[in-house]
């Protein structure tokens, strides 16, 4: 009789500390100041960013430089949404997800016909696109922005604290959503299917895997998870405009740096390299370009030294992992 | 109708340069099939580098490509040998990311090292002579030369690739790299001349950028992006073919600008995507992507 | 034999952790014909490719005129005067036959062979020179492809199963040629499946089983029995 066994020693031991910190992450209102929620509800963001960017290009292998594009996208469809839908912001923010996917359809039918580094630069055209036609919307600022208008920032809640709070919330609860909808994801059979094509197209094809639809279909829930990131953050930043909005540095260069430094694609990777990349950041204050020039520094160094990043690192040396999502086969003999 | 005329002449030059930006690219995809995403922002460095040993010496622009063109040739085979080469391999994902890092790293420290102010080289009065080539027809003198340097770029480059021992050398390892060694072709060598050759076309277009327009250090990606679609619309492989996807990507945008300012960049950008929808393949193409 | 022109002394050649090839031994002399044979997976491709220098032994050592020649890469192998033709023939298939021949050239070593000298031995090249190597039938691109080694003007010259899917009477014609490069000197190591060829074209045979010499000696001296038991392991 065999059986496939996905928890290890480690996997229990990350498992009880990814329930324990996401507890006390949940009661922070209670014991972090203004700027340390904040700054926390960044974090988030982050990581989830990092996470669909790793799940793209670490899993399906899709490697995109325009994630910015439904960022930005998220951003506005906040912004649409709440000032001409009249649409409270929450809803906004969940609704925004299945909007980007939905936008996501005709993109990825045209830049799926490229491919490798050529589809990369194609995904950066579409941010573009995306950014241009930002810039002629005057009813939502045209090229210099827009700020979200006051009766919408009440409608969260009426005092500035409990706005703080259910934004953290906000940030804190889609990030477990993203995370848990990851690894049900990597633990299904469509998990395996990805693990297949990341490891040879080819003979994913030929054993049976539609690579092609899995490619689309992750494209697609990448795309709808960046959105809702997307307008969450611009909600936080209560005010958007086309650079910003659509800013490779920000939503894509930071991203992509912090996964390749901590590791692409193992689902622990991205954990790391935000952390890493906070830790860097709060340390060494912001020293504008030269904190770029580092960052990009330190991402070559670490993917012709160490591809895996620093977790794949550890975790190939040592066996570990937080979650419990390998595959080992076991074969007992039962009468 | 003559306004007409003159906006699409306008393109087709700009189209010149766009496919000076093109060539470089598409150089080093055939040959080693690495997308340097680095490439636009090495066009700009080429461009400040212009600035500065005009600035130094006192040069003339257009004279100063004698010293960026080689320099430029010098920083292609010392980055290829000394970065890129290791990141050539099966996985995909190593030289798009060192790329993307250099890109990124090459944009601020051109900031650090300049500031964001913008800049143009000036190189006198030939900026702007015109040259009537028809009743009521203008160009400029420089965009026009600068076309003519774009197609005796190209010209150079299709003969080098098939009428010398480098390119060969090129064609051979780009075949199979195993083989191109059994027949003592030093592949690490060989993938430092394609990138220095890259990057005397890079260098070529930077100055030429320099001269022709405001530039500044965060202008690198969109000239990429321009190459790029040159590349595409006019297929894979063939060099001429990029030629007539720069000019149909210049006269887009030119003919964009016409209808509305803001409508410039989007227009080539739409078309790019038109082309990609019904002919994936582009419009010359020579090889499979 | 005196000094010989290639020493293969115990070598151990790996593929990641997959031991290929073990304590394996061989020597040619000058103007010899060796034939290494052995069934599909017996490691005859390895020990080629790491005399060619594509890969590097773990342990033991190759010598070529004296020099050691175990860690040197390919390009500088042909340079000092060891040739491949290799399995399934790789020619580029973006240049054309004479292309093909010119970069056989390019490690630029001195000696009598030309393009003239190759278009000589292989007229059917000639004829379709400016063609693209593709164009050609396996035959002539088999051909082309000991032409392009040639180019080189190589004391040694490896032959990867020059035979797979050659009709028989095309493969004695090429045989042919070779015995005539060999008589102007050049030395011949070549793998064959095609024990009958093989044996009729080489002094020295060696057969290979699963990594090991199972067994050498004078292609004249050796039984049809012996060299089954050693190709099927028996």
């Amino acid at each position: 009789m065999t059986r496939v066994e996905h928890a290890t020693t480690s996997s229990r031991i990350g498992l009880i500390l990814i329930v324990l910190a996401t507890l006390v992450l949940a009661a922070a209102p209670a014991w972090a100041d203004r700027l340390t929620l904040r700054l926390l509800a960044e974090v988030f963001t982050f990581l989830t960013l990092a996470s669909l960017w790793n799940l793209l290009a670490g899993y399906a292998g899709l490697v995109s430089v325009g994630q910015q594009a439904y960022v930005g996208l998220g951003g506005y469809l906040l912004f649409a949404l709440t000032t001409f839908g009249g649409v409270h912001p929450i809803a906004a923010i969940l609704l925004a997800g299945p909007l980007a996917a939905l936008v996501s359809i005709p993109v990825a039918s045209l830049i799926f016909r490229l491919r490798g580094a050529y589809f990369a630069i194609g995904t950066w055209v579409v941010a573009e696109v995306f950014r241009l036609l930002a810039s002629q919307l005057s009813a939502l600022g045209g090229g210099s922005g827009i700020s979200l208008p006051a009766p919408i920032i009440l409608a969260i809640a009426p005092t500035r604290s409990l706005r703080e709070f259910e934004i953290y919330w906000l940030a804190l609860g889609l990030t477990v959503i993203v995370l848990a909808a990851l690894f049900i994801l990597l633990r299904s059979r469509h998990g395996l299917a990805l693990t297949a094509i990341r490891d040879n197209e080819v003979a994913a094809q030929s054993g049976g895997i539609d690579v092609g639809r899995l490619k689309f279909v992750v494209y697609l829930l990448t795309a709808g998870g960046t959105g809702m990131i997307g307008s969450l953050i611009f909600l936080m930043k209560l005010r958007i405009s086309p650079d910003t909005a659509f800013s490779v540095n920000d939503w894509t260069a930071f991203v992509i740096f912090i996964t390749v430094i901590g590791g692409v694609g193992r689902i622990e990777g991205p954990v790391v390299g935000t952390v890493i990349f906070f830790v860097l950041r709060q340390t060494l204050a912001d020293l504008g370009s030269m904190y770029l020039i580092m960052m990009g520094a330190v991402a070559i160094g670490v993917m012709l030294c160490a591809p895996k990043g620093l977790w794949g690192l550890v975790a190939e040396r040592y066996g570990w992992q937080a979650l419990p999502l390998q595959r080992k086969l076991v074969i007992s003999a039962e009468t | 109708m003559t306004v007409w005329l003159n906006i699409i002449l306008q393109g087709v030059l700009i189209g010149g340069l766009y496919a000076m930006f093109a060539a470089g690219l598409s150089l080093i995809f055939g040959v080693m099939r690495l997308v340097n995403i680095a490439h636009g922002d090495l066009i700009v460095l080429a461009a400040y580098l212009a600035l500065v040993v005009t600035q130094t010496i006192g040069i003339d622009p257009l004279v100063s490509l004698l010293l960026v063109v080689p320099l430029m040739a010098l920083i292609g085979y010392a980055l290829q040998r000394g970065l890129l080469n290791f990141t050539l391999g099966d996985d995909i994902l190593p030289p798009l990311l060192v790329t993307f890092g250099l890109s990124i790293i090459i944009q601020n420290g051109l900031l650090e090292l300049f500031t964001a102010d913008s800049r143009k080289l000036i190189t006198g009065p030939i900026e702007v002579q015109t040259v009537q080539i028809a009743e009521g027809i203008w160009i400029g003198a420089l965009p026009l030369i600068q076309f003519l340097v774009a197609i005796a770029v190209i010209a150079g480059l299709q003969t080098l690739f098939y009428k010398s021992a480098l390119g060969r050398a090129f064609r051979a390892t780009s075949d199979d790299q195993s083989v191109a060694q059994l027949m003592g072709l030093d592949t690490r060598h060989v993938f430092g001349m394609a990138m220095a050759l890259s990057l005397a076309v890079v260098g070529v277009a930077g100055v030429f950028l320099a001269i022709r327009a405001n530039f500044d250090p965060a202008i690198g990606p969109a000239r990429l992006i321009f190459g790029f679609e040159a590349v595409i619309i006019g297929g894979l492989g063939s060099l001429w073919g990029t030629l007539a996807g720069g000019v149909i990507l210049g006269v887009s945008q030119a003919i964009g600008a016409q209808i509305d300012p803001g409508w410039q960049l989007l227009a080539g950008h739409l078309v790019f995507l038109a082309i990609l929808a019904v002919r994936p393949e582009g419009l010359f193409p020579k090889v499979a992507g | 034999m005196s000094e010989p022109l290639l020493e293969v002394d115990s070598i151990d050649a790996f593929y990641g952790d997959f031991h290929a090839l073990a304590g394996v031994s061989l020597r040619v002399g000058a103007g010899q014909v060796v034939a290494v044979i052995g069934a599909n997976g017996a490691g005859k491709s390895t020990l080629l490719r790491s005399m060619s220098g594509l890969m590097h032994p773990r342990r033991g050592a190759i010598r070529f005129e004296g020099a050691n020649i175990s860690r040197m890469p390919a390009f500088d192998v042909v340079k000092a005067g060891v040739a491949m033709v290799p399995e399934g023939r790789r020619l580029f298939p973006s240049l054309s036959v004479e292309e093909n021949l010119l970069i056989g050239a390019q490690s630029r070593r001195a000696g009598p062979w030309t393009l003239t000298r190759v278009y000589e031995l292989f007229p059917v090249l000639a004829e379709r020179r400016h063609l693209p190597a593709t164009a050609l039938s396996g035959g002539q691109q088999q051909m082309a492809a000991i032409g392009r080694a040639l180019m080189a003007n190589p004391t040694l010259l490896l032959c990867d199963e020059i035979s797979l899917g050659l009709a028989p009477i095309i493969l004695r014609e090429i045989y042919a040629r070779l015995s005539e490069i060999v008589r102007e000197g050049i030395s011949v190591i070549a793998v064959e499946q095609d024990i009958v060829q093989a044996l009729r074209a080489a002094s020295y045979v060696y057969c290979l089983q699963e990594g090991r010499v199972a067994l050498q000696g004078r292609a004249a001296q050796l039984t049809r029995a012996d060299i089954s038991a050693a190709y099927f392991g028996v």
